[in-house]
């Protein structure tokens, strides 16, 4: 705790030193942590504003959420325990990559099977309509009106086709 | 007493749509023609009352008739006239308004574009369009009367939401509803061609025009409807995976599938079950986008509880006409019968191949839509489903969708061999290898995460372009002359799904550089602050007040300039709107063919200097995610206005006729 103060208090300080410089005071210095952030924060729901992240939000939950990653991130927390965190606080509606758990297993299993049943359905359709051609021969009266066709007797029809 | 006009006018219309939606199609099934030919006037004179109460809503808006509920709850007197008449679809009551003026549109547009079909077509066409008509249109009267009346007065009204006082959302949901609606026409059709038991490619012929421009409508809704999210929603992104976003991309998904589907049906006079099928699903899911929209359901699944006659409403409406069409195809549809060979390898399976993928995409946008809300409403907790879920679903679906898309591009009807298939496509594989392992590269990327990311999408946007290319000069082969011949004679249908197609690789690439390339900083900024990003500069300059006719707004001034030369100025702001009290942004952005610059104001700091936070970002090659909906849009009109829909007046009497030089030359390529 006493190490996650100073760290506070360090970054505050260079805040300040940052603020007199002509160049803009970045809400967090390190870049690479600075897109952890942004990364976390996407995946976050801001619960106060109408589906948005808390990336995205300009409410002040969000602007707080945003910098307690932030804050989390700076003690070396990991991007696991800071959702673990996140959802300890405010549940899995805070999260909008779902957790796979018994109640969401249709959501995640879901797709799959709907690809599986889709490509087996089509196969099943393919290969069935394919015999079925092969099994039909033509009745008489479509030979004789190919034999007309062929021997020009007789325009051909598109609607037939 | 314009208010009464228009509530009379649409007491008329129902009346007539409950002709129209009747006597036609008994006239259809027992031969009566003097019924039959009701279909056509009823459907004007419909319309004719439909536009009549439409123009007295905006009259009353126009005119600040607080008196109306409808005008006192979404208007204002400071409101600018054009979005006073805007906001006469802003509201629930009157977006289903415009939902049933436009089915009133369509269906006079059939009335009088059908000349050439059959009465019995016509007749059923209409009569279904009715029916359905009638069902919205006592939906508008029973539930969401936009004409109701208050008393006492009010002096004011309550303005419309901010987010839709924008140009874009003035036209946003009629594109949308328009495309919603349109597919009413295939719907339509499908069922006519059911209860007619004539299901053939004269049949697709005759709906496919119909059915591509509902399409091309509804992607320019969505393109629209994104394009305003980017600019202001205040932080650039432009899809969000919205339940509302997704209750639009799911008919547009199967529309997809169906617009394809129709080809073959017409080209190849197989998949006609299949097809029916589509044009079904494609209708009830734009119901059901409308359901979700404005039934409350999805802001809360209690609400919906507490206040259910609007939602139960619809909720019978679509289980009576989803039930009922699905019933009638499975009643029907088996009498139709197959025809039409084709082996596995061929250009009908790789595209009824897409469609499957098409409607796994469909499916799977629908769980993760309507998931949370049975989990919530079974009380089993309360979960958000965003866009890690769906990016993580939808992309494996997109790439064997893409690699098929390029395939059957070139792929030959009935049956292809692989040897052939590789002789077509071996440079645009090659190619598109080459680009897909390289361009991360060049373009500066190391770490294996973005270059899988940029090496997939630009290969897929590669595989698109060179695919259509080997497409264009196979069939190329088959045309004399000189290359300009060779381009000129193509058919426009032919250069309406090239014009398409690249347009999806456009898109493609858009998505690929903004995911791969685009910075942010999200900063504080005191005037006379500097702050970079992608390469540009942002000064701020500072703010001031410049008020609007109905908010207060603080405008930020800041100069965008690259290597010390200055670009232009830049000004963003932050709206207080008087009525609602909500604050809006409003972002200021540098566009460009290959990228954005794009400044918006978060909130004001307070501290002596007049400090802000600020979001800045540069966004390369954004526009060309619009650009790529822009060319998808124009792909379909070009392939609806294509030669054979207009000839097909002469066709279609009944008299045999040689085939065209184009259907002959797509049998050969």
């Amino acid at each position: 705790m006493k190490r996650f103060l100073l760290a506070c208090v360090i970054g505050f300080c260079c805040w300040g030193g940052m603020a007199v410089a002509n160049e803009a005071v970045p809400t967090e210095n390190d870049p690479v942590a600075q897109k952890r952030a942004m990364e976390l924060a996407a995946k976050l729901r801001c619960l106060v504003c109408q589906n948005q992240s808390i990336a995205e939000s300009d409410a002040e939950l969000a602007v707080d959420l945003r910098q307690q990653v932030r804050e989390q991130i700076a003690a070396g927390k990991s991007d696991r325990q800071i959702i673990s965190f996140m959802t300890e606080r405010y549940g899995d509606f805070v999260l909008y990559e779902p957790p796979m758990k018994l109640t969401t297993l249709l959501l995640w299993v879901g797709p799959l099977l709907l690809l599986v049943a889709g490509m087996m359905a089509m196969i099943f359709l393919l290969r069935g309509r394919n015999q079925a051609a092969e099994a039909a021969p033509l009745t008489e009266a479509e030979r004789a009106r190919a034999a007309a066709l062929l021997e020009g007797r007789e325009l051909p029809d598109r609607k037939g086709k | 007493m314009i208010p009464e006009i228009g509530q009379f006018a649409l007491i008329l219309a129902l009346l007539l749509l409950a002709v129209q939606g009747t006597l036609p199609l008994v006239g259809a099934s027992k031969g009566i023609s003097a019924w039959m030919a009701l279909s056509r006037r009823t459907a004007q004179g419909a319309f004719f009352f439909l536009a009549l109460a439409f123009g007295c809503l905006v009259y009353s808006f126009i005119v600040n008739d607080f008196s109306v509920l409808n005008v006192a709850n979404n208007s204002n007197t400071k409101l600018p006239l054009i979005y006073r008449i805007s906001a006469s679809w802003g509201s629930h009551e009157g977006s289903i308004l415009v939902w049933v003026f436009m089915l009133g549109l369509w269906s006079c547009a059939v009335s009088i574009f059908s000349k050439h079909l059959p009465e019995e077509m016509v007749a059923r066409v209409l009569g279904v369009m009715g029916l359905v008509s009638v069902g919205l249109l006592l939906f508008l009267l029973l539930t969401s009367n936009p004409f109701d009346r208050i008393f006492p007065v009010p002096a004011e009204g309550r303005d419309l939401n901010p987010l839709l006082q924008d140009p874009g959302m003035i036209l946003h949901p009629p594109m949308l509803y328009m495309g919603y609606v349109g597919f009413s026409v295939a719907f339509a059709f499908a069922i006519a061609a059911l209860l007619g038991g004539r299901l053939d490619a004269t049949w697709a012929r005759w709906s496919r025009p119909w059915t591509t421009l509902a399409w091309c409508f509804l992607t320019v809704g969505i393109l629209i409807g994104s394009w305003w999210a980017y600019y202001e929603l205040g932080w650039g992104g432009w899809w969000f995976w919205d339940p509302v976003e997704n209750a639009s991309l799911m008919p547009w998904l199967v529309g997809t599938a169906l617009i394809h589907s129709l080809a073959v049906t017409e080209k190849r006079g197989t998949f006609k079950v299949w097809t029916v099928l589509l044009a079904i699903c494609t209708f009830s899911l734009s119901l059901l986008g409308t359901f979700l929209v404005r039934s409350g359901v999805l802001t809360s699944v209690h609400a919906f509880a507490t206040d259910p006659k609007r939602g139960m409403f619809i909720l019978t409406f679509l289980a009576v006409v989803i039930g009922g069409s699905l019933a009638l195809f499975a009643f029907r549809a088996p009498k139709v019968g197959t025809a039409g060979t084709f082996k596995i390898l061929s250009r009908e399976s790789a595209l009824f191949a897409n469609n499957v993928l098409l409607i796994v995409a469909c499916g799977t946008v629908l769980l993760g839509t309507l998931y949370p809300l049975f989990l919530d409403a079974l009380n089993l907790g309360k979960i958000s489903v965003g866009p890690p879920y769906f990016e993580a679903v939808f992309v494996p679906l997109m790439v064997p969708m893409i690699f098929l898309m390029g395939v059957s591009a070139v792929t030959r009807w009935k049956e292809a061999t692989l040897p052939d298939l590789w002789t077509r496509l071996r440079w645009a594989a090659v190619v598109t290898l080459i680009v897909a392992i390289v361009l991360p590269f060049i373009l500066g990327r190391t770490s294996p995460k973005s270059v899988a990311l940029l090496g997939l999408g630009f290969g897929m946007a590669f595989w698109i372009i060179t695919s259509a290319l080997a497409g264009f000069f196979d069939r190329a082969k088959y045309v004399e002359g000189s290359f300009g011949a060779k381009l000129t004679r193509q058919p426009r249908s032919f250069w309406g799904m090239f014009v398409a197609h690249i347009g999806v690789a456009v898109f493609i690439i858009g998505v690929t550089a903004v995911k791969g390339f685009e910075a942010e900083r999200d900063v504080r900024m005191a005037p006379g602050d500097t702050v970079s990003v992608g390469g540009y500069t942002f000064r701020f300059e500072g703010t001031a007040n410049r008020d609007g006719p109905n908010y207060h707004a603080t405008r930020g001034t800041f100069e965008l300039s690259k290597d010390g030369k200055t670009i232009r100025k830049l000004y963003p702001e932050k709206r207080m709107y008087f009525a609602h009290g909500m604050p809006m942004t409003e972002a200021a952005i540098d566009s460009g063919v290959f990228g954005d610059r794009y400044v918006s104001l978060g909130e004001p700091i307070n501290d002596d200097k007049q400090s802000w936070s600020v979001r800045v970002y540069h966004k390369p090659f954004v526009t060309w995610i619009w650009a790529g909906c822009i060319l998808m849009t124009l792909g379909g009109l070009l392939a609806m206005f294509d030669r054979r829909y207009r000839v097909s007046t002469r066709r279609d009497t009944g008299k045999p006729s040689l085939p065209s030089s184009d259907s002959v030359k797509l049998e050969n390529a």
